[in-house]
């Protein structure tokens, strides 16, 4: 029952944060566009979505269960610690954290330069594309870590639920405040996020490889919360370190970098 | 063509790998690791993904967040 919560709030936070992002764009497609190229290029979106979903659900459920665990289990670990690196980095104050006012504000200016070149179906391409592109690339992860997590968990049906609760959730807060959701604690989730991504995927692909966890699946209960307390040390870890340098930068002008957000 | 099939493959290659390639080897030589020794030994194996993970990330972390050489103070 537990995994089913663990499994859905994975889901929905993930599809939180990036049908934020989406939201993001297609807003200042729509405000910068025009509303009809945006909600288009949503829609198109949404539909190359749901054909992406069609063609991969029926072939991730028919490779067996260890394959399945040991590709897509090293495929999401890998992904997972892709999003748990940039989230230490961003809450240790090495990268810039992701603004979504600041991100709808470039990508609004972006569009309100840009030429306009018309369609028969589409007033204004670039409004259409923006919206479309954001919807696909921001919607790819969700369909990403849905699948996974449904098909190596035997619940799919649990994960579209979280994520289609998220996107609509989102979407029904932005369609009422009509703004980018700055005060979403963004980053927060994407530590979480990160967190739950690389402990299953630990998990599956370990087992997928021929390990067994002790306690199997209850062994979950122990790998999150320790892969999140690790995570949280190192962001301890790094402030410190990332407080010395910059004594050391003030006599000596070197600090550590700060990546750009993304 | 070829343009488009390059930024087809590294729109993949970012969204999968991602900043640091070398985690993307580093799991992969785990798993590797973990299922030889899986089928040579009856000894748990689980600890190797464990202690593997813990260690790229620290590494790949070390890495992001070390100030460039040029900009570390010169030693007398």
């Amino acid at each position: 029952m537990w995994g089913n919560w663990a499994l859905f709030l994975a889901v929905f936070l993930a599809c939180a944060v990036e049908a934020v992002e989406a939201l993001t764009i297609v807003l200042a497609a729509g405000i910068g566009r025009g509303w009809r190229s945006a909600l288009t290029g949503l829609l198109a979106g949404l539909l190359i979505l749901a054909v992406i979903v069609a063609a991969l659900g029926p072939a991730i459920s028919a490779i067996p269960l260890n394959g399945l665990r040991l590709v897509v289990g090293a495929l999401l670990l890998i992904f997972g610690l892709q999003w748990l690196r940039k989230a230490i980095l961003r809450a240790s104050g090495h990268k810039a954290h992701h603004d979504e006012t600041l991100a709808f504000q470039k990508t609004l200016t972006d569009a309100q330069h840009a030429t306009a070149r018309s369609g028969v179906l589409v007033p204004d391409w670039y409004g259409f594309t923006l919206a479309f592109k954001g919807v696909v690339l921001e919607g790819l992860e969700v369909v990403f870590i849905a699948l996974t997590f449904g098909s190596n968990q035997h619940h799919v049906g649990v994960a579209a639920l979280a994520a289609l609760t998220a996107v609509l959730v989102v979407a029904g807060v932005g369609v009422a405040v009509r703004s980018p959701l700055s005060r979403v604690p963004e980053n927060a989730m994407k530590f979480v996020v990160g967190v739950m991504l690389t402990a299953f995927g630990m998990f599956w692909a370990a087992e997928g490889a021929g390990a067994r966890w002790p306690g199997s699946d209850a062994a979950l209960l122990i790998l999150i919360p320790a892969v999140g307390l690790y995570a949280a040390a190192l962001v301890m870890l790094l402030r410190r370190r990332g407080r010395s340098d910059t004594d050391v930068g003030d006599s000596h002008g070197a600090a550590g970098p700060v990546e750009a957000p993304a | 063509m070829t343009r488009r099939l390059r930024a087809f493959g590294a729109f993949w290659y970012g969204f999968v790998v991602g900043d640091d390639w070398q985690v993307a080897v580093g799991v992969v030589v785990a798993l590797a690791l973990t299922a030889v020794t899986s089928r040579a030994a009856t000894l748990p194996t689980w600890w190797i993904v464990a202690v593997a993970v813990a260690g790229l990330l620290a590494v790949s972390l070390r890495r992001a967040t070390r100030p460039a050489r040029r900009d570390r103070p010169a030693r007398k």
